[in-house]
């Protein structure tokens, strides 16, 4: 991002690579789909309230996956619900993210040992990019993560598959 | 506003066949026990009689008591043999501020108990869960099918003692 | 010419912006009114009560929390008590003024957060934020007392994991004129907006007799116009040394319920205000016992969680871990209502009856 903010001293003319200019538009403007499953959900929706602002990096909640660009799975995932977070994954356009947030989508959480309807790790399901520790991972985490997460969108390549 | 014991001896002498006794001897609360399959008038009494009027039914649970035999299976894993499978009630009267604790007690092996949803009607989703987790079979209930575990589930009732995990489900697998 | 209509069948499914967490609504409707509501659960069932079995008395606390996640000292208040029941030890006094004091902050967050999605769901964006920023003020409490935002497992069986801060009574004492004009302002913003009563008035009426039977508790029932309260009606811990009200609506409709929710935080205020004054001097930690055994017994103790009555059945074996844990969640039972409220109502007002019940998923599917 800070190569483009330096170029427009010259007639509103900017030089850049198509790579980095696609990066930068993706990154800015993630649309993310709105899906809270337990405790997480709600530092999720306390990170988008006022105090620490999710709207500010571009993240707007999207009702429908087939607008959505990102999902963050925030929440216990049960045997019930791995199937439908299957079909919601199918449902969004590429390029789309995933990041799971807290502790019992990264690896089932404290139900790890006794929990016979809890998926051990959302990942057993769909790919994830980015993971975020916690229980519940505090705001100034998910906010790190998110910037993880844009960190990665930068060093995209067109030519290059990365995934 | 009455206690247990007044209300034990009124039911007793009111349903004289239900086989209905009182066991105050562990903390905290006393428990009276009836016929499994006689709680359904009981309750309508208890819910109707001036004296009583029990009209919210506070909590249902059904109850693994554990009190069979252990044996080993050809896998390995312990199986209860024969025991019982128990439901709890707790009643509450609004208007006369008493409180009173029931149970019934059915044999493992085919526990059924008569469904009181005509009398409470939030026994309704309390009996599908004791139904889903336990597999008690209430007798009479509208609606009697799994409430919280996917309706395909085929690997038993989850609150049993000797229940088994499964390895996969749907080509997840279950276990870490 | 006679039109052949049909019933149409309607998935409101587990991803909604509106049902306030994985819950499947399955409506049946002719046109656009609604004849009959399935609600399908048990897409977070995180077998809560098969952990209990396997783990010691103190290791059930931070699974409490979770249940119901918006309270979560609440769920742990109700657990501790009922547990002191059974092994019949009394907390010293210093320990009940704070839980107290813990709990009625609970509840005016959790309430925060029921009031500002009801508004979301009805279409308004800004009392959400404004909820929020008060509820950011309470988290700050929680978190100088025992350190966490959510999940707190603050109260132990016999007492507190941590003693309170010294800045904490001022903090308090500082919060509580701050808040009271904020409810004032949503009631400015929301309560009296002229499209809110017409969204809510006369929708989702529940009669006293049904809600009884239903078991529904909580603002559920209070709105309907009985005036039960379990800190009053069968008081546990050190309620009743305070004075307070028992809010009540007049009609049973979603604008009732979610009145009495407002009325119910200027309560807990008074109740934060008595109680902050009279904190004894003490020891939190003193009555822990060092290994919890309880003799064998069952016990059932219920607390007035800010979504409704929350009970929770022990039974124990005398060994170090329950037997069985058997938890009555209010949400659970207040969800089997919506069948009866939705009934002749348009697909929009069955977002708002979901709304003015208040459930959390986390306690319903347990």
């Amino acid at each position: 991002m800070g190569l483009l903010d330096k170029e427009f001293t010259d007639g509103n003319i900017v030089i850049a690579k198509a790579d980095d200019i696609l990066n930068w538009a993706r990154l800015s403007s993630l649309w993310q789909l709105s899906f809270g499953l337990a405790c997480c959900a709600i530092e999720m929706m306390a990170t988008s309230a006022s105090h620490y602002d999710f709207d500010r990096f571009g993240v707007m909640p999207r009702p429908t996956p087939r607008q959505a660009d990102v999902i963050i799975i925030s929440g216990t995932v049960t045997l019930k619900m791995a199937t439908r977070i299957k079909r919601l994954y199918e449902q969004m356009p590429d390029p789309k993210y995933i990041i799971s947030m807290g502790s019992c989508s990264n690896c089932g959480g404290p139900y790890w040992e006794h929990g016979y309807h809890v998926l051990k790790g959302v990942d057993r399901v769909i790919p994830v990019d980015v993971y975020v520790p916690g229980c519940p991972p505090r705001p100034e985490a998910l906010l790190e993560g998110l910037l993880k997460l844009q960190e990665k969108i930068r060093n995209e390549s067109l030519v290059k598959k990365t995934a | 506003m009455k206690n247990p014991q007044e209300i034990f001896e009124i039911l007793s002498a009111q349903f004289p066949d239900a086989n209905i006794q009182i066991d105050a001897s562990l903390p905290v609360e006393p428990i009276i026990s009836v016929n499994p399959l006689k709680i359904n008038v009981i309750s309508k009494f208890l819910a109707e009689n001036n004296e009583m009027l029990f009209d919210s039914l506070m909590n249902l649970s059904g109850v693994d008591d554990a009190n069979g035999t252990k044996t080993k299976d050809e896998d390995g894993n312990d199986v209860i043999n024969g025991g019982t499978l128990s439901v709890y009630y707790h009643l509450h009267a609004t208007k006369l501020n008493h409180k009173i604790t029931l149970k019934v007690s059915a044999p493992r092996e085919n526990p059924e108990v008569e469904s009181v949803e005509n009398i409470w009607k939030t026994a309704n989703w309390h009996e599908r869960e004791a139904f889903d987790m336990l597999g008690i079979k209430f007798l009479n209930h509208p609606d009697l099918r799994r409430i919280l575990m996917p309706y395909d589930w085929e690997a038993g009732y989850p609150l049993r003692k000797d229940y088994k995990n499964p390895e996969f489900y749907q080509g997840m697998k279950v276990t870490y | 010419m006679a039109l052949k209509t049909e019933e149409l069948v309607l998935n409101m499914g587990p991803q909604h912006p509106s049902t306030h967490g994985v819950l499947r609504l399955e409506l049946e409707l002719e046109g656009e009114v609604v004849t009959n509501v399935k609600p399908h659960l048990g897409y977070l069932h995180r077998c809560f009560e098969k952990h209990c079995e396997a783990m010691t008395y103190p290791q059930v606390i931070p699974y409490t929390d979770r249940m119901d996640y918006l309270a979560s000292m609440y769920n742990n208040f109700g657990y501790v008590v009922g547990v002191e029941k059974l092994l019949g030890i009394q907390v010293p006094e210093r320990v009940e003024y704070i839980r107290v004091i813990m709990g009625e902050l609970q509840r005016i967050a959790s309430h925060l957060v029921a009031l500002g999605t009801y508004g979301l769901d009805i279409g308004a964006f800004t009392p959400f934020l404004y909820c929020f920023i008060d509820r950011e003020k309470i988290l700050n409490l929680f978190e100088i007392t025992c350190g966490a935002r959510l999940l707190y497992n603050y109260m132990w069986v016999g007492g507190l994991s941590h003693d309170i801060h010294p800045d904490f009574v001022r903090l308090t004492k500082e919060f509580i004129p701050y808040f009271r004009p904020h409810i004032k302002e949503l009631n400015d913003l929301l309560t009296y907006n002229k499209i809110f009563i017409e969204r809510t008035v006369n929708i989702g009426v529940l009669p006293i007799d049904t809600a009884i039977n239903y078991g529904a508790s909580g603002p559920v029932l209070r709105g309907s116009g009985m005036k039960w309260d379990l800190r009053k009606n069968d008081p546990y811990s050190i309620y009743d040394r305070f004075d307070f009200d028992i809010p009540t609506g007049k009609n049973g409709d979603c604008w009732d319920r979610y009145y009495v929710r407002v009325l119910e935080m200027e309560q807990s205020l008074r109740i934060i205000e008595q109680a902050i004054d009279q904190i004894p001097d003490g020891d939190v930690q003193s009555a822990i016992p060092k290994r919890i055994k309880p003799p064998k017994g069952t016990v059932y103790s219920r607390v007035e969680n800010p979504k409704g009555e929350l009970g929770y059945f022990i039974i124990s074996d005398g060994s170090t871990s329950p037997f069985r844990v058997k938890v009555r969640a209010p949400s659970f039972v207040n969800l089997s209502v919506i069948g009866e409220m939705c009934k002749g109502h348009l697909v929009a007002d069955v977002v708002a009856i979901l709304g003015s019940i208040d459930i959390v998923l986390g306690e319903v599917d347990r």
